[in-house]
C-alpha cells in the first residue's frame, strides 16, 4: 500500500478498483475489500506472462485502462515476474529472469499465456508428443519453441488463464490457410497428453477486468470461476452480446440499419443487417465497458460485433455475413399457426338451437290459433 | 308440334351437359403471366426479426394491432390492421418461421369469386391487387381463400378487404425493371435476404439453385411452384420440416377455380342453360294455360 501511496493512489481508489475486479467477476463489494487487503498485505499473486502468436494488444489492452493511474494498480494488485513487453532485461537475463520466477514460484504461480502456439514441424506435421515438442518449426524464443516453453511453464502453474484469441483458440494466426498450425493453449497442451484445466478469455484483445478478476478471485480465495465447456468463466461469457445489447430494443421492434451512414444508422438502429455477430458471440462487451470506456466496442461506435470472442466467426465468418440468432425471442411472442379466438361451446348452441325451437314452435301454434279465430269469423259470416 | 314435358326436360339436361363439358376442356390450367413478380422466402434464413412486420406497417400505413388485449402490436393473425406477420412453428428443436402474407396465387380464387373484380390479378404482373372503390364487402375472397389471407376491417364504418398487395404503391417508374411495378417493403428491410423480390421465373430457379446447392438444407421442393395452381410467392423450407408443419395447406396440384369455374362457367356457357329453361318454362305455361284459354 505505501508504494501505491507514493504513487499517488489513496486507499479509496485501489479500493474502488478491487470493487470492479469483484464485481466484474460476480462476486460482491466485500470481495474486492479483502482483495484490496491480501493485496496491501503483500500476498501478491506472481504472474508468469507468456507471449506467442500474437500481436501484444492484450497486454497493450491492459496497461492501456482509462482511469489515470489505473495500469499502476493493476500491475501493483500482481506480481508480474515476466512480462517480456514491460521488462527491462533481454536475451540471456531474461531467460535468467523467466527460470528464476518459475523455480520461485513452483506450484503457486499463474501461468498467463497470450498468442496461439504453432504446432507445425518443418515437415508440415502436427506435434503429438512432449518429447517432440522441441521438433515445432515456428515461433522460437531463446533457443526453445513456443510449444516447449508452454509445457515447462505449465508444469509448475498453480492456474493456466490463456488471454485473448489467439491463446483461447488460435486467433488470427489460425486462420485459413493456418501455415504454422496455430493452436490455443488448452488444445496445444491437450494434443501432447497434458490435461490440465485453462481458464480461456477469449477476445480480440481481451478485456482487462476478465483476467484481473479472475486472477484476483484466485490469489484471493484459491479458485478459479465456474467455466463453461469452452473453458470460459461464465461471468463473463455465459450470455450473447445480443441478449445485453443497448440496440436491442430496435431488434425487437424490426428496425435495423440498411446500410453505413444511412439514416437509422445516425439513429443508433440495430446492426444486425450490416453482419453483426452479436446474436452468436458470447462476451460480456456489452456489459462491461471494454478498458472503462462507455461505449467502447464496435457496436457502441456503430459497427457490427466481429464475433472476437468465437471461433467459429472471428477470421471464418466474412465481416458483413449475418449469423442465426443463437436464442431467439420467447417464441410466446410470435403469432401461432393458427389463430385460436373465442370458440362458443356445444352447450350454448345446443341451449340457442333450443330456444330458437321454442320460439319457432310457439309462433307456429300462435298462427294455427289465430288462423281458426279468422277462419271461425269467416264461418260464422253469411 | 307437341313437345312433352319429358321431352323438354331431356333436352334441357343434355344442353346442361354439352356446355359444362364444353367448359371443362375450355378451362385450362392457367400459365403465370409472363412480366410475372413474387417473393421468395426461405425459411432457413429467417431469424424471426420481424424487421418485415414492422416496415410492412410503415409502408402500409397500417394502424397498430389492438386485437390481443393488453398486448401493443402483437398480431395473432392476419387482420385488418397486419398484412403480413411472422409466425413460429415448432420443429423438433428448431424453432422455424414462416412469413404469412398474400401469396398472389396464378390463378386465385379470391379473384374468381369476386363478382365486381375489385379484387383482380393484374395482367403483366399477375399481382392480385384490390380495388376498394368497386367492393360490395361480401367477403366472398375471404372464405375462397385456401391460404386464409384476404381480412376486413370489421372496426370501421366503411370497411374494405385489407391484403398484401406486393407494395405495388411503392412502385417507382424511375428505378425501371421489376422495381417499376411492386417494391415490396418486407424485402427491403429483411436483413438476411430471407425474402427477396423478382420476377416469379428468377425466384424459381434461385430457389432450384439452392436445393441443388444445398440438398441436405431444404425440404426438395419448391412450394407454391405446383400448389394449387402455382404461386407467385415460393416457399423453401428447412430440412425435416414439410410444409404442413409451417401451416401451409396442401392444395393439389390444380387451382380450385380450375373446377369450381368449370362448373359455373359450364353451366352458363353461352347462356344456353338459362335461356332453354327460360323457353321449357314459357312452353310449360303455355300447355298448362291450355289452348281453349287461348282461344277463349
Amino acid at each position: 500500500m505505501a508504494e501505491l501511496e507514493a504513487l499517488g493512489v489513496s486507499r479509496r481508489d485501489f479500493l474502488k478498483v478491487c470493487t470492479l475486479a469483484a464485481g466484474a467477476i460476480g462476486l460482491p463489494a466485500w470481495a474486492g475489500e479483502k482483495m484490496a487487503d491480501k493485496a496491501a498485505a503483500g500476498a501478491k499473486p506472481s504472474v508468469i506472462w507468456l507471449h506467442w502468436q500474437e500481436c501484444t494488444g492484450c497486454t497493450e489492452s491492459l496497461l492501456r485502462t482509462s482511469a489515470p493511474g489505473v495500469a499502476e494498480l493493476i500491475l501493483s494488485l500482481i506480481s508480474l515476474d515476466y512480462l517480456e513487453t514491460l521488462m527491462a532485461p533481454a536475451g540471456q537475463q531474461a531467460e535468467e529472469v523467466l527460470a528464476a520466477a518459475m523455480e520461485r514460484g513452483r506450484g503457486k504461480y499463474v501461468l498467463v499465456v497470450e498468442g496461439a502456439i504453432p504446432m507445425k514441424t518443418l515437415q508440415g506435421e502436427r506435434v503429438t508428443r512432449a518429447s517432440d515438442a522441441h521438433t515445432a518449426a515456428y515461433c522460437r524464443v531463446g533457443g526453445k519453441t513456443a510449444l516447449e516453453t508452454t509445457i515447462e511453464a505449465a508444469k509448475g502453474a498453480a492456474a493456466i488463464v490463456a488471454i485473448g484469441s489467439c491463446a483461447s483458440w488460435g486467433g488470427i494466426p489460425s486462420a485459413d490457410p493456418n501455415p504454422t498450425g496455430a493452436v490455443g493453449t488448452q488444445e496445444a497442451l491437450r494434443s501432447v497428453g497434458i490435461d490440465r484445466t485453462v481458464v480461456t478469455l477469449p477476445g480480440c484483445p481481451a478485456n482487462p477486468y476478465n483476467l484481473l478478476g479472475t486472477v484476483l478471485q484466485f490469489a484471493t480465495f484459491g479458485t478459479l470461476p465456474a467455466l463453461d465447456d469452452l473453458g470460459r468463466p461464465k461471468f463473463a461469457y455465459a450470455r450473447t452480446i445480443h441478449e445485453d445489447c443497448p440496440r436491442r430494443p430496435h431488434f425487437d421492434a424490426g428496425r435495423f440499419v440498411q446500410k453505413f451512414g444511412d439514416e437509422g444508422h445516425r439513429a443508433g438502429y440495430c446492426l444486425y443487417k450490416l453482419g453483426c455477430k452479436g446474436p452468436a458471440t458470447h462476451a460480456s462487451c456489452s456489459l462491461n465497458p471494454f478498458v472503462e470506456v462507455p461505449g467502447a466496442w464496435p457496436i457502441g461506435i456503430g459497427h457490427p460485433c466481429f464475433g472476437c470472442t468465437e471461433q467459429k466467426l472471428a477470421f471464418r465468418v466474412p465481416l458483413h455475413d449475418t449469423v442465426e440468432v443463437e436464442r431467439p425471442t420467447a417464441p410466446g411472442t410470435y403469432p401461432p399457426l393458427v389463430a385460436r379466438r373465442g370458440a362458443i361451446s356445444p352447450v350454448a348452441t345446443g341451449l340457442a338451437g333450443v330456444a330458437v325451437g321454442v320460439l319457432a314452435g310457439a309462433g307456429y301454434m300462435a298462427t294455427r290459433k289465430l288462423d281458426r279465430r279468422h277462419g271461425g269469423h269467416e264461418e260464422g259470416e253469411p | 308440334m307437341k313437345v312433352s314435358r319429358r321431352d323438354v326436360l331431356k333436352g334441357l339436361a343434355a344442353a346442361g351437359v354439352a356446355a359444362a363439358a364444353g367448359g371443362v376442356a375450355a378451362r385450362e390450367r392457367r400459365a403465370p403471366p409472363a412480366g410475372a413478380v413474387g417473393m421468395l422466402y426461405d425459411a432457413t434464413l429467417c431469424i424471426g426479426c420481424r424487421a418485415c412486420v414492422t416496415k410492412c406497417k410503415e409502408a402500409n400505413s397500417l394502424p397498430w394491432d389492438r386485437s390481443q388485449d393488453g398486448l401493443y402490436d402483437q398480431p395473432i393473425d392476419l387482420s385488418g390492421t397486419n398484412k403480413n406477420i411472422i409466425r413460429v412453428a415448432a420443429a423438433g428443436e428448431r424453432t422455424s418461421f414462416i412469413k404469412a402474407q398474400c401469396m398472389h396465387c396464378v390463378d386465385p380464387a379470391c379473384t374468381s369469386v369476386c363478382m365486381i373484380g375489385a379484387l383482380h390479378k393484374e395482367a403483366s404482373t399477375g399481382i392480385v391487387a384490390y380495388d376498394k372503390d368497386g367492393c360490395v364487402g361480401c367477403r366472398y375472397c375471404e372464405v375462397a381463400c385456401a391460404f386464409n389471407i384476404p381480412k376486413f376491417t370489421w372496426d370501421r364504418a366503411l370497411p374494405q378487404i385489407v391484403k398484401c398487395e406486393l407494395c405495388r404503391h411503392r412502385a417507382d417508374p424511375r428505378r425501371g425493371g421489376i422495381f417499376a411495378v411492386a417494391h415490396p417493403a418486407c424485402c427491403e428491410v429483411c436483413p438476411r435476404a430471407a425474402v427477396v423480390y423478382g420476377t416469379r421465373a428468377d425466384l424459381l430457379a434461385e430457389a432450384k439453385r439452392r436445393l441443388a446447392e444445398a440438398p441436405e438444407r431444404y425440404e426438395p421442393r419448391v412450394y407454391g411452384e405446383e400448389d394449387g395452381g402455382g404461386t407467385q410467392v415460393l416457399y423453401l423450407s428447412a430440412r425435416g420440416v414439410p410444409f404442413e408443419r409451417l401451416g401451409l395447406p396442401e392444395l393439389g396440384r390444380d387451382a380450385v377455380p380450375a373446377l369450381s369455374e368449370s362448373i359455373q362457367h359450364g353451366i352458363y356457357y353461352g347462356m344456353a342453360a338459362p335461356a332453354l329453361l327460360f323457353g321449357a318454362a314459357l312452353i310449360a305455361i303455355a300447355r298448362r294455360r291450355g289452348p281453349e284459354d287461348g282461344e277463349g
